[in-house]
């Protein structure tokens, strides 16, 4: 009881990363809290599964294995986590903030009647004393994400309903093996008995996953691109450096926004969370929405023409100019260099 | 066959234009501070509706929004466009709604209204990006979801069929009505106003803004019931008033932080040739390129 939980992701037999990466989360707050780590499996032909899961430190893995439960869709997968939240009253629970966990998460917390905070950059536990009635509450989830177009940065917190829930997305938080030799529990679930017809209403008809080619996150070196780029064709002036350094293309949501570039490629809270030996960012401001997702880079340089973009505070180096004159010489001097 | 479609919407703060004032002391939103628009996927979602009324003439499309008085600017804009009318979900006992009593009171809403096949509505509104109301309405109400649509490819034997875009690629869903479909950005534009639905209902106003106005309601609107937006405030809904408002809501706002970024020690450099040709030299001597 009153565990900590992490509902795992599932694709083609594969854990997602950021499913690794809430567990590793989940048993930082499960040891600070003394309580237990447990992860839900639901899917289909997830024999062995636990043997992945326990090396996160996982106590109790519940498992639903039925081949309708692969793909996901809603219904049963929501069916079966409020069951096993009914039976085990959870402290915390995470999902993971992606096409599946913000699908899944909201309709849980209806259920339960839970509060629910998306996208979160951050989870501590806390203490909170109510302003107005003086309760005290020991041991909250402090749930922080920037909101309000990342013009602030709000610390939400669930004083009475239980699970506390919160989303994260993939890259917030690092994966880390906590005992290769550790082992815990498996809970098999009841599938057949506690599903019926009506859970199976919506049915995928046809599915085109694509294994992402563009990886982000293993990238050493990123240029990155804001709206101060300009346009798509301005774009290509920093796939030329990115090619030249070895490095990766990223944008700021605005740059996307504007269809400057592929949205696989948004780096900040609401894309994905990168932290290169080297981050180039070409004229973007730097909302904290984008610098939540940057702010771990080993060394940032700031190109802008703006020398008061709030970029500039965070960065190693800043270039005040204008990209279609600083790219090129990088990569002429670059070379000129390494010669 | 004419299909009776909700479309939920929000008009939010613009924030890309966020000033000083437009926080209040207790962590919610000074909606008033702010220059007010009609959601982006809101849009999305109603071009949706638009498209399929366009498909099975004789429907319907109606737009819900919770939200204060001036909310129903956006009810008006969605009929310029061609949606039939709308309700504006309004009261004082909302205010500081999270997204659970957000949801909670459309639903009373959307139960109150009975009759639907399909209800709409963007995937996430641009003043919190939760996600959250679309699934959290469809619970409530005891039908199925299907999020971040595309396309809505047709409805054959009451059987829609709908293409879903995913972070990594598409999936194609069927599902029986009624359903509630959360659309996303990829979708299509929403069309622009339409001439003559624009003069048809300029003057199309809630009970409130007519008072407001001052406008007298018995002749004028009397004669033409299309121009009233049904204002509905909590006693309407039969509601319990333990899930409304701050009260019915779970997730408290504990503490907000202005953002200040840490300054570093930066190295101040220009486009000339002597600066760039520095900076390469210096990352290539740090190995951190090269």
């Amino acid at each position: 009881m009153n565990n900590v939980f992490v509902y795992i992701e599932i694709e083609d037999g594969a854990i997602a990363d950021v499913s690794l990466e809430l567990l590793t989360k989940g048993k930082k707050l499960a040891q600070q809290l003394g309580k237990k780590l447990e992860a839900i499996a639901i899917g289909s032909k997830l024999e062995g599964i636990e043997k992945h899961l326990f090396p996160y430190g996982v106590d109790v893995v519940h498992i639903a294995d039925d081949k309708r439960l692969a793909p996901y869709t809603t219904l049963p997968h929501n069916k079966i986590v409020c069951e096993i939240f009914k039976n085990e009253q959870p402290e915390i629970a995470l999902f993971g903030a992606t096409s599946v966990g913000r699908d899944l998460a909201p309709r849980i917390c209806s259920t339960t009647g839970s509060g629910l905070t998306a996208d979160c950059t951050s989870l501590e536990i806390g203490d909170h004393t109510d302003p107005k009635t003086k309760t005290e509450y020991k041991n909250l989830l402090y749930q922080i994400r920037p909101a309000f177009g990342g013009n602030i940065i709000a610390t939400i917190i669930n004083p009475e309903t239980r699970p506390q829930i919160a989303t994260v997305r993939e890259g917030v938080m690092k994966q880390e093996i906590f005992d290769a030799k550790y082992t815990g529990q498996v809970k098999v679930i009841d599938v057949k008995n506690l599903l019926n017809k009506e859970d199976f209403v919506v049915q995928v008809i046809e599915r085109e996953i694509e294994k992402s080619k563009l990886n982000l996150k293993a990238a050493p070196i990123i240029v990155a691109g804001g709206y101060g780029v300009g346009s798509k064709e301005n774009f290509k002036l920093l796939h030329d450096l990115a090619e030249v350094l070895g490095g990766e293309v990223a944008a700021s949501r605005a740059a996307v926004d504007s269809g400057f570039a592929e949205h696989e490629r948004q780096v900040g809270q609401t894309g994905v969370t990168v932290r290169p030996k080297l981050y180039i960012a070409c004229g973007i401001s730097g909302a904290v929405q984008h610098t939540a997702g940057m702010a771990e880079s080993a060394l940032v340089i700031s190109i802008n023409n703006d020398a008061n973009a709030p970029i500039n505070t965070i960065a190693d180096y800043t270039i005040i100019g204008d990209l279609n004159d600083v790219l090129p010489k990088m990569i002429k001097y670059y070379k000129q260099n390494t010669k | 066959m004419g299909l009776k479609i909700l479309v939920l919407a929000k008009q939010v703060p613009d924030t890309r234009n966020v000033g000083q004032d437009a926080m209040k002391s207790d962590g919610t939103v000074n909606r008033a501070a702010l220059p007010a628009i009609f959601n982006p996927e809101d849009l999305n979602a109603l071009e949706q509706a638009l498209q399929l009324k366009d498909k099975f003439p004789g429907s319907t499309v109606e737009i819900i929004t919770m939200g204060p008085t001036r909310a129903a600017e956006i009810i008006r804009e969605a009929m310029y466009r061609g949606a039939d009318g709308g309700y504006l979900i309004t009261d004082r006992a909302f205010a500081g709604s999270d997204t659970l009593a957000t949801s909670y009171t459309i639903s009373l809403a959307v139960k109150k209204i009975k009759e639907f096949d399909v209800i709409l509505a963007g995937r996430q509104a641009i003043d919190g990006d939760t996600a959250q109301v679309g699934p959290q309405v469809s619970e409530k109400v005891g039908i199925p979801q299907i999020t971040y649509a595309e396309e809505i490819k047709g409805i054959e034997n009451n059987v829609i069929t709908v293409k879903r875009r995913l972070e990594r690629g598409i999936e194609v869903v069927k599902c029986p009505l009624p359903v509630l479909i959360t659309v996303h950005s990829s979708a299509a534009d929403c069309r622009s106003r339409n001439t003559k639905l624009t003069m048809k209902y300029k003057r199309a106003k809630t009970l409130t803004e007519l008072q407001e106005a001052g406008m007298d309601y018995e002749g004028f609107y009397k004669t033409r019931p299309y121009l009233t937006i049904k204002e509905w405030t909590a006693d309407d809904l039969n509601p319990n008033p333990n899930c409304l408002g701050l009260t019915g809501s779970p997730t408290k706002v504990k503490n907000i932080e202005n953002v200040v970024l840490t300054a570093k020690e930066t190295v101040h450099l220009t486009s000339d040739d002597k600066d760039i040709d520095f900076l390469m030299r210096e990352l290539i001597a740090n190995h951190t390129i090269g």
